[in-house]
């Protein structure tokens, strides 16, 4: 390094990534520069063009007709069926809309569930790791990060065994003489079993004005069902599982707290709840709003544990959107109506996460980026006055 | 916060605990008088005792399954099936290993070992190329590629699926070992990863080389790239883990069972392929078979695990 450096006397001042870009120092040398740029990304720009832009462009197409999965679906022999895919999924009443509704319903309730239960377990276990007296805090950390880093399959087979019927946690609650739901097999809806054990209403004979109303192809009564049993085991198993990857998140902001700050409110007279609100958590602001864009953005895509353990069963009450439009088109054959599935999912996914930006946004951020573009264009109009 | 990104030091939070000790230590005014312990920390008894309860119990609602995982697979299924809490197998057996030995499982597990070496080499590879290009050399369209990257990774993976399909099956390599493996050897991800590494490396060092006329590539191949190897092992690992724990793109990408895959072809043997009857000791013992090689790999690389997950933060 150090003959680079009195070759190089000005990069050592400045910062890295940030230097002024080297100056040419042959001819040439820039054209060079700028074959093998192009070079080094094209392996990058084939494989996510060709895997990913073409793809999701020929889907598009896919979208509006009604291919079946047989031939080439580019040849003419494929009828365009024009939005009618999109339509039955959303405009017509029917089987196909129905099942989409109740997919949406069923991830609804799973990101309601998931993202707050994930974040605030990551940030206590966050909280918790991170006190200073602790012995042994590699090893908890270690342990709860663990499930992030093994496959979901193999999570899913362990939580098939322990949820059954007979299983590891049935036989748990039993020592404190509860008895158990059947869990993976149990359709129930969990606010239709709270209101159940509250006397409102019995769920072999739903109230008819709920049952009998019908918003979008699916009764009010099931609307509001809540998360059945069984998908609140796979929402407890996402939860365990993911919670570790991002108390690492948190564990990291916590660590770029400055002491000094904590100890400032301490003689302040700040007790620890009040150091908490008024210190720790808005310094952890940033992180909590990665921490639910990274969850909201995870659970909508929720597809493998449908896939290995439930097939969206009992009673379609853990059919996912991912999961549907995967039945749609590789069992069913019903390519146009999978693909429009998976267009309505990314809408819905991008829709979500901007307006969350929007909602948890940083506002002093905000006001000086505003700040700062008023600046610039007063910067301007001087200079061209 | 950008200087966080999967640099050697500053991501790992254990040097970051040590330099805030260390800077205690020197600056005697941080030194409370009192107990010897932190002013801010100093901790009651009975706190400290609650903390602890808390996380030995968290602690083993998250060791357990893995407990149960391990004595389940050396049980018969009758004592899997009665005694799920017990962790001695009585009687003890290995009869589930021997079943999963005669089912496809071998085959399964070579077919993820080859996707999985694949695949993590083509994605250091790639993305170190991509990510020195992005970070160093000057090009024409330059940020329009980078930005183009930073918009892949905005693309939710699971609505991939069937567009993915349709692109293998155009090509004609549905159903082919190719399938597997290709469309996993760039990630954006990664490509992001790597830029943000090597933008932290002093340019000095590349300056002198190509001073000496070295070319582009071997000054990025034995010059940058050696440099960059905290960053090279934390990628390595991410696509080690990725591939090897990927399910979703093995079941588009073929229905052959010769190329199914641990994953793919371990949610098969549990739904209906082992004929009549759970036999969970077989199911837990190819839970578990899937998880050492994870396993061995965490515990030898763990720092770099800990800054693979908040490079991946830095993404956001």
């Amino acid at each position: 390094m150090s003959t680079a450096d009195t070759v190089e006397g000005r990069d050592t001042v400045a910062g890295p990534g940030r230097s002024p870009a080297p100056r040419r120092r042959r001819r040439g040398g820039g054209q060079r520069q700028s074959g093998a740029g192009w070079l080094f990304v094209t392996p990058t720009l084939v494989v996510l063009g060709l895997f990913l832009v073409v793809p999701i462009l020929m889907a598009l197409w896919v979208s509006f007709t009604d291919w079946s999965g047989r031939g080439n679906p580019f040849s003419g022999g494929v009828g365009f069926v024009g939005a009618d895919n999109y339509k039955a999924l959303l405009a017509e009443p029917g089987l196909s809309r129905q099942d989409f509704m109740i997919s949406l319903r069923n991830t609804f309730y799973y990101v309601l569930g998931v993202v707050p239960l994930q974040t605030l377990l990551a940030l206590g276990l966050a909280i918790v790791v991170n006190q200073r007296f602790l012995k042994g805090r590699t090893f908890f950390r270690t342990a709860f990060y663990f499930p992030s880093v093994v496959s979901s399959v193999a999570i899913s087979l362990v939580f098939l065994f322990l949820f059954t019927g007979t299983g590891a946690v049935n036989q748990f609650l039993g020592v404190f003489g509860i008895s158990g739901p059947t869990w993976f097999s149990d359709p129930r809806g969990l606010i239709h079993l709270v209101g159940q054990g509250l006397g409102l209403w019995s769920i072999d004979s739903p109230p008819s004005a709920l049952a009998d109303t019908q918003v979008m192809s699916l009764s009010v009564w099931d609307w509001f069902s809540g998360p059945s049993v069984a998908l609140s085991a796979i929402m407890l198993q996402v939860v365990w599982t993911t919670a570790g990857t991002f108390m690492l998140m948190f564990l990291a902001a916590l660590q770029d707290l400055p002491t000094e700050v904590e100890e400032a409110a301490l003689v302040d007279g700040a007790n620890a709840w009040q150091r908490f609100r008024a210190v720790t958590l808005p310094h952890l602001r940033p992180t909590m709003l990665l921490v639910i864009t990274l969850g909201v953005i995870g659970t909508w895509q929720v597809f493998d544990q449908m896939y290995v353990m439930t097939q969206g069963g009992p009673a379609k009450t853990t059919l996912t959107p991912a999961y549907l439009s995967y039945t749609a088109a590789f069992r069913q054959q019903q390519w146009g109506q999978g693909a429009a599935m998976a267009f309505l999912l990314f809408v819905l996914i991008f829709v979500l996460t901007s307006f969350q930006r929007f909602v948890l946004r940083d506002k002093d951020e905000a006001a000086r980026k505003r700040a700062e573009r008023a600046q610039k264009r007063a910067a301007k109009k001087a200079v061209t006055a | 916060m950008s200087d966080l990104t999967g640099t050697g030091t500053a991501v790992d939070p254990l040097t970051q605990t040590q330099a805030v000790k260390d800077m205690r230590r020197l600056d005697p005014s941080l030194r409370p008088a009192g107990d010897g312990g932190s002013l801010v920390h100093r901790s009651g008894r009975g706190k400290k005792l609650l903390v602890y309860l808390a996380l030995v119990a968290f602690a083993l609602v998250y060791i357990y399954p893995f407990v149960v995982q391990v004595s389940t697979s050396l049980k018969t299924n009758a004592d899997a099936v009665a005694h799920p809490l017990a962790v001695v197998p009585d009687p003890f057996t290995t009869a589930a290993f021997q079943r999963l030995a005669d089912t496809d499982f071998p085959l399964w597990f070579t077919n993820s070992v080859v996707v999985t070496v694949c695949v993590t080499i083509g994605r250091v590879f790639f993305n170190s190329l991509a990510g020195y290009a992005l970070a160093r050399l000057r090009f024409r369209g330059r940020d329009a590629v980078f930005t183009a990257i930073l918009a892949v990774l905005a693309v939710p993976g699971i609505v991939l699926l069937i567009p993915k399909f349709l692109v293998l099956n155009y090509l004609g390599i549905y159903n082919t070992y190719p399938a597997l493996f290709v469309p996993l050897l760039v990630d954006a991800a990664g490509v992001f990863i790597m830029k943000q590494f090597f933008e932290s490396i002093p340019p000095s060092v590349e300056e002198a080389a190509r001073i000496d006329g070295t070319g582009t590539f071997r000054t990025f191949w034995s010059i940058v790239l050696p440099m960059a190897r905290p960053a090279v092992i934390t990628l390595t690992i991410l696509s080690f883990q990725g591939s090897w724990n990927e399910l979703a793109h093995f079941i588009i990408a073929t229905d052959d069972p010769r190329l199914f895959t641990l994953t793919r072809g371990v949610a098969q043997l549990t739904s209906g392929g082992l004929g009549s009857g759970n036999q969970y000791p077989i199911s837990m013992a190819a839970a578990l078979l899937m998880t050492i090689p994870t396993a061995v790999v965490f515990v030898v690389f763990q720092r770099y695990f800990t800054q693979g997950a908040n490079a991946g933060a830095e993404k956001g």
